[in-house]
């Protein structure tokens, strides 16, 4: 019992002493809004509708960006990692690649696309595709050659392997890069929204800060946390039934 | 006859072939790159026959099993088994060192990898579990691999090598890394199916005793070619620390370390 209340107790107690702050006027409304405050400016948004609206569509984003960069960085990785052909064409241009910060870009794909839904779309998709295609790439690499090798001595095809052997021997591997590139995705997302958006959370935000609006800029920063924890734990989840057969991801 | 679903053995004799394949080297060479392991190997195993091949590491014995296997290729001279000579033959099963199961299928899934793709799930299964009663895990079909012990490893591995009632079992020191007791009963496992099946065996040890306890022949493997050839006339099931069982592995020894 004490190990499930104890860890929200520090929490607990922040929340309190904000509070506190706030309501005998230690901290300014302008600098920090209670939590009271930024409640009912949720509450708010929420009632109006602006709030789903504007979560929807930066869901959307980083859904799009995520599948069309993971999808290919899954694709590339798994290729790289089974065809030394295609890993010696391709991969020391892709690395050269990686060390260019996709953030640091975003001029260029503002020139591009203008501030549309192509340009947020683009930014996830490559700040996702690396960190799945080094994992994807690395899992398969690393899949034990004595696994192989009983494979092929007991008649498998090159198919059955892949589908028996490679592919989970490779995977977690590939969940590691696949959560790493779920943060990555909501970092990117909230970077592009907002320095270029006409809508999203944060587009609310910039928004909200152009009207003075603290308790709904902090709504939104408090949003994109609570997606990206939502993420993480999807990820964590789907880690746990995949990999159930692996002493270090089963439930204690 | 009544054909046992749960005695593999007799449905592979109710299609009328003789269980135990014969193999035959005639002038086996094989070299990777500069070195030759392989110095001209001569040898016919009859059907049913238990050969152990012994010798120091390094002197090609693994290589000679892995050639009979069909997972290499001979540099020059031919390897047939069951009169085929072109390569893997899907009579052959082997086992290796480690168990090499695949961590992420349970234990029936494993077994069942020694069957032909072909054959449905439900069926595979049944033919899992009947192997695995056959090496003492009836029960543990549905464990992951990660819980079991080295020597229960070993046992879904020879399971999963007996699924499909191969007429050659080919172990590359299948019990070296198992302790001194669980081999012991591996041994004694391996002895009792091979009699039961008839197949073939060919068993790759660096422990004499362990060839003498087994084996109706050993070859000695010296610098890529057979240095002795001892048949095993001892009745079984052996005991351990019988006299005439220690004078063969004496006499094994002398050659080995050149006394």
């Amino acid at each position: 019992m004490s190990g499930r209340v104890l860890p929200w107790v520090v929490p607990a107690l922040i929340l309190l002493l904000w509070q506190a702050a706030a309501q005998f006027g230690l901290l300014s409304n302008q600098v920090m809004p209670a939590p009271s405050v930024v409640a009912e400016a949720a509450w708010r948004l929420l009632r109006s509708g602006k709030l789903l609206v504007n979560v929807e569509i930066s869901t959307w984003r980083a859904l799009a960006g995520f599948a069309i960069g993971g999808g290919i960085g899954f694709a590339l990785g798994m290729l790289n990692g089974l065809s030394s052909l295609s890993e010696t064409l391709t991969d020391s241009t892709l690395q050269m690649v990686r060390n260019v910060p996709h953030l640091a870009l975003i001029p260029l794909v503002i020139l591009w696309f203008g501030i549309d839904e192509e340009a947020k779309v683009f930014l996830v998709a490559l700040g996702v595709f690396f960190p799945i295609y080094v994992n994807t790439q690395h899992g398969v690499r690393s899949v034990d050659r004595q696994l192989l090798e009983m494979g092929r001595a007991y008649g498998m095809s090159e198919a059955a392997l892949f589908r028996y052997v490679v592919l989970p021997g490779a995977l977690p591997s590939i969940f590691v890069g696949l959560r790493y590139g779920l943060g990555i995705m909501w970092l990117t997302l909230i970077v592009a929204e907002t320095i270029s958006a006409s809508s999203g959370i944060g587009y609310m935000a910039m928004n909200a800060r152009e009207f003075m609006q603290v308790d709904v800029v902090v709504v939104s920063i408090l949003i994109y946390a609570a997606l990206g924890k939502l993420a993480d734990s999807l990820a964590r989840l789907l880690e746990r039934v995949c990999l159930a057969w692996n002493p270090v991801y089963a439930r204690a | 006859m009544t054909i046992d679903v749960l005695s593999p053995l007799a449905v592979e004799h109710s299609h009328g072939s003789s269980v135990g394949a014969p193999v035959l080297l005639r002038g086996v060479r094989k070299s990777f790159g500069d070195h030759q392991v392989l110095r001209g190997v001569d040898l016919a195993i009859d059907p049913g026959q238990f050969v152990a091949i012994v010798g120091r590491s390094g002197c090609g014995k693994s290589t000679l099993l892995r050639l009979i296997a069909g997972l290499d290729a001979p540099s020059e001279g031919r390897v047939a088994v069951d009169g085929r000579a072109d390569g893997w033959h899907d009579a052959v099963r082997l086992m290796f060192q480690e168990a090499r199961l695949l961590p992420w299928q349970r234990v029936a899934r494993n077994v069942g990898i020694g069957l032909a793709h072909a054959r449905g799930r439900g069926d595979r299964h049944r033919h899992a579990v009947a192997a695995l009663r056959q090496v003492g895990l009836a029960g543990r079909e549905n464990a992951w691999p990660s819980v079991l012990s080295g020597g229960q490893k070993q046992r879904v591995a020879l399971a999963r090598a007996l699924v499909s009632h191969p007429r050659l079992l080919a172990l590359d020191e299948p019990l070296g890394a198992l302790d001194a007791l669980t081999r012991i009963e591996m041994q004694d496992l391996i002895e009792a199916v091979w009699q039961e099946k008839g197949f073939t065996a060919i068993v790759v040890t660096h422990d004499v005793s362990e060839a003498v306890a087994l084996a109706d022949r050993i070859l000695l493997l010296d610098e890529g070619r057979v240095a002795m050839d001892v048949a095993v006339d001892l009745p079984r099931p052996r005991r351990r620390g019988d006299p005439m069982a220690a004078a063969i592995e004496g006499r094994i020894l002398d050659r080995l370390l050149h006394r």
